[in-house]
């Protein structure tokens, strides 16, 4: 009785076709962007900023990237990793060759850049599907990082390898570099992630949406409908990349300031780990996205301070402990609830529909 | 576009021309010289033994065969073989015998889905949606709704159509080819594994398509009371050959026919 839809009615398609058509859903989501924009930017301190809420923000951004490919378009990807490298090293090119352009048309211009190589690395989904696709995105997550650390050329010839950001403002306020305030660095990550956030949920509940879940779930039928399989799936790719892309600039641009590429994007850090998040949160839902971003993010943090503080285990030992607890979680995701926590959420809105009522 | 062209075609003249059509997968032939002709406007029902090559000459109509030798005439235009994309795009839809649904997406999505190819809204204006894109959702939203109302999918809407049991299934499949507003409906066994009720309600969809949207349908049945009752002309196929065609009553009282269901002694 508490999450109640009945008296709710839509007059109009337009209306039914809305992305909350309850009222709960719009009051909810209104109340949490009035926090997310007018409460936390006056709170946030450096922890919650470096800790919290910027890696959700961008391994959300990942993750809804990787959601398209998977989760609604049905090609396995495990060259995360290698596009969000790709969104980095164009950031960092941007930034070095146009020291006058802003940061926010640097990250956009990043993204259509993964996009591009995204395009490139979906020409073989035509042809495999499946295992064989993932084995062929693998190869496109091993070359590209082979790429950004053998061509010094994308590194500007530094000794090191490494990437270091320099400072960049909006609107008089640093964003990038090491005097940017948390509260910029927060709000720059959380627009993009709330503007590209709705186009996301907007091309899933409107054409392209419908034709890449037709690709998905029986793709002799989409062709028979008029679906051409090799666009389609091209733009899925293409799609996704950007999205990654941006959220591999940001990683790179505003969370991290300085990177070397074989560690940051490795296979075992970002492109497992992102397909984790949309497995546990749940494959083919936006919502699932956030909480399996959520989910990765917060779950180390929390294990550490119950094992560390809490118990008094040793790091070491609790980060071991942390590992084994990481793969038994998945195991059991996969077992109990396929679809993840985004599936677990509908469940409880169900109950909490006829609650204290039992049907 | 050979949409506008199959329109000036009067009913009862021929939309679809098949000469002398045959088709072999290595060694083995599934359509040896199979020729016939559907006329706009009528409900045209392919028979015959299992194996006898009737889902293939459906595949050969929307292209998604292509036969080894042979010419389809479609809507004047001749041609050995057309693109799935191009059939669907010339107003062929169709249905699948073992079902092809989106599992995954709602009855609404998947009647959606029939809708894909007559929205024009490019990929930014879907990402913006507000505007031009909500209003184009919105229009087409509509026709699928009606054609809701008229399969009584009402109260399925919202459901995942995995879940949901065969027969509405099946309908659900009639529904996504309907959405399409299709000129020519291939039917690949409608009526496949339903009881009697379901068989009547299909029947009566299938007819009414025909009546009030002046589609041609083009079905394979089993079932020969369906098939006498409600087609006007039937194609006879055994191990791909025709062996007869005509009105319902003249393939009921066909020798070869007969003997094709019945076997023959060799006495």
């Amino acid at each position: 009785m508490i999450y109640k839809e009945t008296g709710q009615y839509n007059s109009n398609y337009r209306s039914d076709h809305a992305i909350f058509p309850l009222m709960q859903d719009k009051i909810a989501f209104s109340l949490l962007m009035l926090v997310a924009f007018l409460f936390v930017p006056f709170v946030v301190d450096s922890y919650w900023e470096k800790a919290i809420l910027v890696p959700f923000l961008i391994y959300s951004m990942a993750a809804i990237g990787l959601n398209i490919l998977t989760g609604y378009c049905g090609q396995v990807s495990l060259g995360t990793g290698g596009f969000m490298a790709v969104g980095a090293f164009s950031t960092y090119k941007l930034m070095t060759t146009y020291p006058d352009l802003n940061i926010m048309i640097i990250v956009i211009i990043s993204g259509f850049i993964s996009a591009l190589v995204g395009i490139l690395f979906g020409l073989p989904s035509l042809r495999i599907k499946g295992f064989y696709l993932a084995v062929a995105t693998l190869a496109s997550q091993f070359f590209l990082v082979w790429l950004f650390n053998k061509v010094p050329w994308f590194y500007n010839y530094s000794d090191t390898g490494q990437i270091t950001v320099s400072e960049r403002t909006m609107f008089g306020v640093p964003v990038t570099g090491a005097a940017a305030p948390p509260y910029a660095t927060y709000l720059f990550c959380l627009v993009l992630v709330v503007v590209f956030g709705f186009a996301a949920k907007n091309m899933i509940r409107s054409k392209i949406g419908r034709s890449w879940m037709a690709i998905r779930d029986m793709d002799i039928a989409a062709e028979i409908i008029g679906v051409p399989p090799l666009k389609t799936k091209l733009t899925a790719f293409a799609i996704s990349s950007f999205y990654i892309g941006i959220s591999g600039s940001l990683y790179f641009a505003v969370y991290l300031g300085a990177l070397e590429v074989t560690e940051s994007f490795d296979i075992m850090a970002i492109s497992f780990p992102v397909l984790f998040m949309i497995i546990i949160g749940g494959l083919g839902s936006m919502l699932g996205s956030f909480l399996g971003a959520a989910f990765i993010v917060l779950l180390p943090i929390v294990l550490k301070n119950f094992m560390v503080d809490l118990v008094g285990l040793s790091a070491v030992t609790a980060k071991h402990f942390e590992i084994t607890i990481w793969g038994l979680l998945m195991v059991v995701f996969l077992i109990v609830e396929p679809h993840g926590l985004a599936r677990l959420w509908s469940i409880a809105k169900e109950k909490l529909r006829r609650w204290p009522f039992p049907y | 576009m050979s949409l506008s062209k199959i329109k000036n075609i009067p009913y009862g003249k021929n939309i679809i021309e098949l000469k002398n059509i045959s088709l072999s997968f290595g060694g083995v032939k599934a359509l040896t010289e199979v020729s016939f002709e559907v006329k706009r406007g009528e409900v045209f029902a392919i028979i015959g033994p299992n194996g006898a090559g009737k889902s293939s000459m459906l595949n050969v109509i929307n292209g998604f065969y292509k036969p080894t030798s042979g010419k389809i005439n479609f809507a004047g235009q001749e041609r050995l073989q057309m693109e799935p994309e191009f059939a669907a795009k010339s107003g062929i839809a169709r249905t699948f015998q073992n079902i092809a649904l989106f599992k995954g997406m709602s009855t609404l999505d998947n009647l959606m889905t029939g809708r894909l190819l007559k929205q024009k809204q490019n990929l930014f204006m879907q990402a913006l949606y507000f505007g031009p894109a909500e209003k184009e959702e919105t229009f087409h939203r509509e026709k699928v709704e009606r054609v809701i109302d008229f399969l009584d999918l009402q109260s399925i809407r919202r459901t995942p159509v995995g879940s949901l049991p065969y027969g509405l299934q099946k309908r659900v499949e009639l529904g996504r080819a309907l959405a399409m507003e299709p000129e020519i409906l291939l039917l690949d066994e409608p009526m496949a594994g339903m009881n009697v009720e379901e068989k009547q309600d299909m029947s009566r969809f299938v007819l009414t398509a025909n009546h009030e949207l002046k589609t041609t349908i083009v079905l394979i049945e089993h079932d020969m009371s369906v098939v006498m009752d409600i087609s006007d002309r039937i194609v006879v196929l055994d191990y791909g050959k025709k062996i007869g065609s005509g009105k319902p009553e003249e393939i009921r009282s066909n020798k070869a026919v007969i003997d094709a269901y019945l076997g023959v002694s060799n006495d």
